[in-house]
């Protein structure tokens, strides 16, 4: 896909998480619209995947670290083709397929079950040593989220992978600088990533989240990088795309009302028209 | 009478993940640098390529555990029960049990036998912690022979399985020709009417010696094998509890959440009788020798025995 058709594509994720987020009343948008140019760019670019196959066996996987960014997978999902768009409105609800937090056994193409931070990144681990074990060339990748860097386990996962040298797995940082209790830097931060990274043996490519000529290069880097894992700190800017979310640690966990979702849809519409006028 | 042979059951786990690996080779074995401890040395030193350590990272070790088991591996994860249970809990509850992924969970070191390491060490709380997992099966061999038949039984079946596996040498009493293992079916090993002992693990043995010290008494104990605590056989012991009226579980283990709860859920439901469990009173164990900590504690044969007696009233 070029540039602007995965700009395009962006901006309809990003629709279906305000769509879903509101439709649930809860739910966390803010970190899923942070992410949302790297789902799409993963999904509709990057990885070897067939929507009408979502357990082929040979297909590359993707674990949803940060878990409750579910509404961003999903949209991106459902985009892609897993299943109908119009599901995304039973986000959460009871007897709906799309719970709270990806989980394995319902959602058609989650590769496995999250929402408890730090665990996700130790079963993509898993996955990429297993895939090596058996001979198999798939690749796997994992976005961790920036606050669940805190998580000790993160840095488990971290050094056994740089220790087994694991260059079939893509590490994706959303790092959009914000938590619950307000700025990483105020809270707890894991600063420096770079450096931590890199000494547990990691590659390194910053990238600007928002950038596909960056996404897209960032990939490719990771891709060709042999004998240590890769991570992508991307940095991004929470709430992406909707004017009164961005940046706002208060958009991290809440769902917009009526009046707010037209405002979050209409700055969604005007993006995509000004796209459609390139 | 012959001598009684006398092995660990971590020494069964590993001698029967060394046999099964040869059997199935998407078998793999992961440890957090205890693999001399939990036995699986054996297994390492035939297949090299199919062991993986870890390191000192358990909450690891059961993510990476769940991601080898997506790929169409088995992995067994191997730790003290301390910290496959008790660390590792969370993970285990939602990377394995939640996605219901097919990773075996073999945790060595359970129980006050770990002996001199003390109550750091000794895990009194893995059965109540892994059977409130929905859908993990729980298992708790009683010798060589039951261990070894349980990790077959837990390669063979589809989905999370925790086994709870002995440091100590304990009596091999399951050696006979008709002897059967199944997931979930718990064994009537010695018939009597006066009252029932529900045994599990290593208690089994005193379970049965107690039951001949009663029988000197002329108390007729019947004593059944619960190898499975998750599915519980609970046909088995409402029928014993109906013709005995009288229930005493015996567990290497916390009173709090273990068999004796689980025993007791399953009459409550189905046939109230008096219930007496016995295992760890909800106390820490102490650094002692296997044998000495199973004395104070009374769960050899000699406790297991005065404990009924005094139930009974007798």
């Amino acid at each position: 896909m070029t540039n602007l058709e995965l700009q395009k594509m962006a901006n309809e994720v990003r629709k279906g998480i305000v769509t879903a987020t509101h439709a649930a009343k809860c739910g966390h948008p803010g970190g899923s619209l942070s992410a949302a140019d790297i789902y799409t760019y993963l999904y509709f670019e990057e990885m070897n995947i067939d929507p009408k196959n979502p357990k082929m066996e040979n297909r590359d996987r993707f674990v949803l670290s940060k878990g409750h960014t579910a509404p961003g997978l999903y949209a991106t999902l459902a985009n892609r083709g897993y299943f109908p768009v119009e599901d995304l409105t039973t986000l959460r609800k009871l007897g709906s397929y799309l719970q709270g937090h990806p989980c394995l056994q319902h959602v058609p193409g989650v590769d496995m079950s999250s929402g408890s931070l730090g665990q996700g990144i130790s079963a993509a681990v898993g996955m990429a040593l297993g895939a090596r074990m058996q001979g198999k060339d798939y690749r796997v990748y994992t976005l961790i989220g920036d606050g669940e860097s805190e998580e000790g386990q993160v840095w488990e996962a971290c050094m056994f992978a740089g220790h087994r040298k694991l260059d079939n797995l893509c590490v994706i940082l959303d790092y959009n600088g914000l938590q619950i209790d307000g700025k990483l830097e105020d809270v707890c931060s894991a600063e420096p990533f770079e450096d931590k990274f890199k000494a547990f043996r990691f590659h390194v490519i910053n990238i600007d989240a928002h950038d596909f000529d960056q996404i897209r290069a960032a990939f490719k880097e990771a891709r060709e990088t042999k004998g240590q894992p890769t991570v992508i700190i991307a940095h991004s800017l929470k709430g992406k795309g909707v004017s009164f979310m961005e940046g706002s640690i208060e958009w991290h966990g809440k769902a917009p009302n009526d009046e707010q979702y037209a405002i979050a849809m209409a700055d969604l519409e005007k993006v995509g028209e000004a796209l459609c006028q390139k | 009478m012959s001598e009684v042979i006398k092995i660990a059951t971590r020494e069964s786990y590993g001698n029967a993940l060394k046999e099964l690996g040869a059997e199935y080779p998407n078998l793999v074995v992961l440890d957090a640098d205890l693999a001399a401890a939990t036995k699986t040395g054996v297994f390492k030193k035939a297949f090299p390529e199919r062991h993986i350590d870890c390191g000192i990272a358990e909450c690891n070790m059961m993510g990476i555990a769940a991601g080898l088991s997506l790929t169409g591996l088995i992995p067994f994860a191997s730790s003290f029960a301390m910290f496959a249970a008790g660390r590792a809990f969370e993970q285990v509850r939602n990377s394995i049990g939640y996605p219901h992924l097919n990773v075996k969970i073999g945790a060595t070191h359970a129980g006050i036998t770990v002996g001199e390491d003390g109550a750091s060490h000794q895990c009194n709380e893995d059965i109540a912690l892994m059977r409130t997992i929905p859908g993990m099966v729980v298992m708790c061999p009683s010798d060589d022979v039951e261990a070894k038949a349980a990790v077959r039984a837990a390669v063979e079946y589809v989905g999370p399985v925790y086994i709870r596996f002995g440091r100590a040498a304990v009596p091999v009493i399951n050696d006979r020709p008709d002897y059967k293992f199944e997931i979930g079916k718990g064994v009537l090993l010695r018939e009597g009417k006066d009252v029932t002992i529900v045994a599990t693990g290593i208690c089994v043995d005193s379970a049965l010696t107690a039951a001949e010290m009663l029988a000197a008494d002329g108390i007729s104990a019947e004593v059944i094998n619960i190898h499975t605590i998750k599915p519980l056989d609970e046909d088995i012991i409402v029928n014993s509890a109906k013709k005995t009226g009288k229930v005493v579980t015996v567990e290497e283990h916390s009173v709090i959440g273990g068999l004796g709860s689980a025993v007791c859920d399953a009459l409550c439901a189905k046939h109230p009788v008096p219930v007496k469990k016995l295992g760890m009173q909800d106390v820490f164990g102490e650094s002692g020798s296997a044998a000495a900590l199973v004395e104070k504690y009374k769960l050899d044969g000699k406790g297991v025995y005065g404990d009924v007696k005094a139930f009974l009233g007798k």
